[in-house]
């Protein structure tokens, strides 16, 4: 049995901004444990840029920003075990893992933090009728074969939801020689960044279909074709609206889904909405001593807020293990009318901190107001000029307004045009 | 190439014949036009062993039912296959269909089902506590299984090849023609070979095959009766206890709810008679169906831990009984036709019956020297403890490294499916032995890593590597 005050379970932008934290604020025995055979996680196949904007104030691809944390993580003297794969954690945090040098090895922790992101929703989740072909994968999943393995999945391509990894895919395909014919987007709005629709559709000529979906798919060996089809306001096929879309490759970026298997099978508390654990302001689940950051906790859409987060994590779990954690008081927190989410979603009032709360709406907005509210009364407002889903929001709390609220109440975010 | 048998079919009742007849000093060659064995009606049903009670007392499906439930226990011991005896439980909800569950009584008694019995609300509810409330009874029957069907025809064909028998992809029979001498000779076009007898367990193309040798007799015309299922993540496990099915129609036993042997939930099928043999899509109505009806035995299933749908073909015939006899006009011929449910559970039965057959047309057969019934047992990573595991990766540390995160299988367990007797070529045959990447995931992320593990082991580039060979290739090309 080996023993480290902190545990990190995932070497990607999460994890290794939560150990550095970490290190930073004092806990000196600390290891990461990453399943992949380098750390930087997702990042390491996202060789486009964009990532950075708002942490660095440069634009860098993504395995320039997880360069900038693998070369700090080193210098900091971070042990790491990679092609190490967590397959369980125990009640009293003892996590236990493989790799192929040392086989199964179990890991006493003081402190965890869960760092293990998240992963595509794949096509029998929609189930999408039709055959099954070869050439229908992730747009994740054929950004590794174009990105890292070298090879182009296909050249006749359908994109199915707008998602930004399905975004980015469409202008990398596009690069590649591949001919995206549109992506189709099941909503009235896209699910990705306005700056992705504008880079790698609008600029390439790309078509965004909104309100449309994929209905069937043909072809018995590989993909020949999809019929598409409009839907209505219940996100049902409209009668007539069909239309046969040949293609080689369908690729799907119809959500991300934060991979709590280990957290869950612990009994931490999951939240139903994010589909992540329910975390206090320093980012520990329910269960003590563990946290939690990054996509794991919920999907976010810039790498720039998972380091952030992360680092609060990081923070959070360095007071655990060092015993500075200030007696907790609950309140919590809430989204109604229009917000579907609010994380942290509880707030130790005791913590003497600001507390910013991230926070998505379910469509989009123009001219919206957020009211941040407590026992009916408005704690504070501030005016958007536009909301959408793809984007996620956040509002701050100050601390001194924090330690008034009353024990056990409820804080509501909610959104008003 | 000269055999004294061609097994034509290497689905689940073609691949247990061919294992049969390993035990003999004679050439076997099993015959499979796909990439692998087990890609027709095998790897799409319903995975139970019937109890069977909803056969007709005397036909062949009833008798090879009840038999197979007996032979399968040992069966799936021998071949290290998944099996589970669940029972089984036809729900009635109203007072004509409490009624219908007492007819099945009577026909599964004639059948010698044993341990059949009609249970009230209450025992219902001890067995399966999230059934529709409005359910008032149920025929239950212990004796019912699960098993997996195209683990049940890998183990089958590895034993087989083990033994000596020659497992042949990719040739589909086109044409047979009989020679001087009384031999047949097996053209898929491209390839030939001779064989002296001939097994037909061409599944839904058992009457195309047949017609190649003139049985073109109507009882044979297979109509493909096509099912679609829903499986269900593993965290839906513990909706059904049991084998669920409601009470059953002239299409078949209806929409059953059922655990599987690893732990999923499985869903469907629904029924529809359709022309094309190779259709196995699924239908967006197909879907609604299989729903609505389930919704009738639990109404609390939810559609958000679905994890993929597929479809598969019943080899139907008109006389809605297995066909199973000597050709008519070729003595060294033996027809296996329309094998539909409960195909699975009575294939052990029907493996021996046509080996039987077999011995009365060719007389005695010299026993094999050697013959070993057993298949050894495949490393499953997941289920060992931690210091089995531990002396596991110290004797070879492939199995350290988890490659499908999902399902917890390591790269030395797809190696061994690459390497084992009759082993994976393709994706799809590397899920179907190791289940990397039948989790709730679906090969997002282990998929790209089975791509490379498989070019490497077979020394084939990346762009050559199938999901389930011919055309289905899963890259197109280099990019630039």
């Amino acid at each position: 049995m080996l023993n480290y005050d902190l545990v990190v379970v995932g070497g990607g932008p999460a994890g290794m901004a939560a150990a550095l934290k970490a290190k930073e604020c004092g806990v000196n025995s600390i290891i990461i444990l990453e399943r992949a055979e380098t750390l930087g996680g997702i990042l390491e196949q996202c060789i486009h840029t964009g990532f950075g904007l708002h942490y660095f104030n440069e634009e860098l691809s993504g395995p320039e920003y997880a360069y900038r944390f693998i070369d700090l993580v080193e210098q900091n003297e971070i042990e790491v075990k990679t092609d190490t794969m967590v397959l369980g954690i125990s009640a009293d945090n003892v996590v236990t893992a493989t790799n192929n040098q040392e086989g199964i090895i179990s890991i006493a922790a003081k402190a965890i933090v869960l760092a293990m992101g998240c992963r595509e929703r794949p096509r029998g989740s929609l189930n999408i009728a039709g055959t099954r072909a070869a050439g229908i994968m992730t747009a994740g999943t054929a950004q590794k074969y174009v990105n890292i393995d070298g090879y182009l999945p296909g050249k006749k391509v359908v994109i199915l939801g707008s998602g930004d990894i399905g975004l980015i895919m469409a202008r990398r395909m596009t690069l590649e020689g591949a001919e995206v014919k549109m992506v189709l987007e099941l909503m009235p709005y896209s699910g990705g960044l306005t700056r992705n629709i504008v880079q790698c559709l609008e600029d390439y000529n790309i078509p965004l279909k909104l309100s449309c979906t994929v209905i069937d798919i043909h072809g018995r060996e590989r993909l020949e074709g999809v019929t598409i089809a409009k839907v209505d306001r219940n996100r049902r096929p409209i009668k007539g609206t069909e239309e046969y879309v040949a293609c080689d490759t369908l690729l799907l970026s119809v959500g991300l889904i934060p991979e709590n298997e280990l957290s869950a099978a612990m009994g931490i508390e999951i939240d139903p909405v994010t589909g992540g654990p329910i975390v206090g302001e320093n980012r520990e689940t329910t269960h003590k001593g563990v946290f939690a950051c990054g996509n794991v906790l919920h999907v976010h859409d810039l790498v720039d807020y998972v380091t952030i987060e992360s680092q609060i994590a990081g923070e959070g779990a360095a007071n655990y293990i060092l015993a500075l954690e200030e007696e907790a008081i609950y309140v919590t927190t809430k989204g109604i009318d229009g917000v579907r989410y609010v994380v942290p979603q509880r707030i130790n009032i005791n913590s003497d901190k600001d507390v910013k709360l991230y926070f998505r709406v379910g469509q989009t907005y123009k001219n919206a107001k957020i009211f941040l509210e407590n026992n009916e009364e408005i704690i504070l407002s501030r005016r958007r000029p536009k909301l959408a889903p793809g984007e996620m929001e956040d509002i701050t709390i100050k601390s001194e307004v924090l330690r008034e609220l009353p024990v056990n109440s409820e804080l509501i975010v909610r959104v008003e045009v | 190439m000269r055999f004294d048998v061609a097994i034509i079919g290497a689905g689940v009742v073609g691949s247990l014949i061919a294992r049969e007849l390993s035990q003999f000093n004679i050439d076997v060659v099993l015959l499979e036009k796909c990439n692998d064995m087990a890609m027709g009606t095998t790897k799409a049903n319903s995975a139970i062993v019937h109890a069977g009670f909803d056969s007709v007392p005397g036909s062949l499906k009833a008798i090879t039912n009840v038999e197979g439930v007996k032979l399968m226990p040992a069966l799936c011991k021998d071949l290290a296959v998944p099996y589970k005896n669940i029972g089984s439980l036809v729900l009635a909800f109203n007072d004509s269909q409490m009624a219908h569950l007492t007819k099945l009584l009577i026909r599964g008694n004639k059948n010698g089902v044993p341990k059949l019995r009609i249970i009230g609300q209450d025992k219902l509810r001890e067995l399966e506590p999230n059934v529709n409330i409005n359910a008032l009874g149920a025929l239950w029957a212990p004796t019912a299984s699960i098993v997996c069907p195209y683990e049940l025809n890998i183990a089958a064909v590895e034993n087989a090849v083990s033994n000596g028998v020659k497992f042949i992809r990719n040739f589909e029979v086109k044409s047979i023609k009989k020679q001087s001498d009384g031999a047949y000779m097996l053209s898929s076009g491209k390839d030939k070979l001779q064989a002296k007898y001939i097994i037909n367990c061409a599944g839904v193309f058992s009457d195309t095959v047949a017609a190649m040798v003139g049985d073109d007799n109507v009882e044979y015309k297979i109509i493909p009766r096509k099912g679609e299922y829903f499986l269900f993540d593993k965290t839906a496990n513990g909706l059904v206890n049991t084998v669920v099915f409601q009470c059953p129609t002239k299409m078949g036993k209806g929409v059953l709810i059922a655990p599987t042997v690893h732990g999923n939930v499985i869903v469907g099928p629904n029924a529809i008679d359709i022309e094309d043999k190779e259709d196995c899509s699924t239908t967006i109505q197909g879907g609604i169906e299989i729903m609505t009806k389930a919704r009738r035995s639990i109404s609390t299933l939810s559609p958000k831990e679905m994890i993929t749908a597929f479809g598969g073909l019943r080899a139907h015939t008109e006389g809605d009984d297995f066909i199973i006899e000597k050709s008519k006009k070729n003595n060294n011929i033996i027809h296996v036709v329309g094998i539909e449910s409960p195909g699975l559970s009575a294939a052990p039965a029907i493996a021996n019956m046509v080996k039987m057959m077999l011995l009365s047309i060719t007389g005695e057969l010299e026993e094999k020297n050697g013959f070993d019934p057993v298949r050894p047992a495949p490393v499953r990573f997941k289920d060992l403890s931690d210091s089995e595991r531990r002396e596991l990766v110290k004797k070879n540390k492939a199995y350290g490294r988890v490659v499908c995160r999902c399902e917890t299988i390591t790269e030395g367990e797809i190696l061994d499916a690459i390497h084992a007797p009759a082993g994976a070529l393709d994706v799809d045959g590397i899920k179907r032995r190791t289940r990397a990447g039948m989790g709730r995931c679906q090969g997002g992320f282990c998929g790209s890593k089975v791509v490379g593990i498989l070019s490497r082991e077979l020394d084939i580039p990346l762009d050559e590597v199938t999901k389930f060979g011919k055309e289905s290739k899963v890259l197109l090309k280099k990019t630039k």
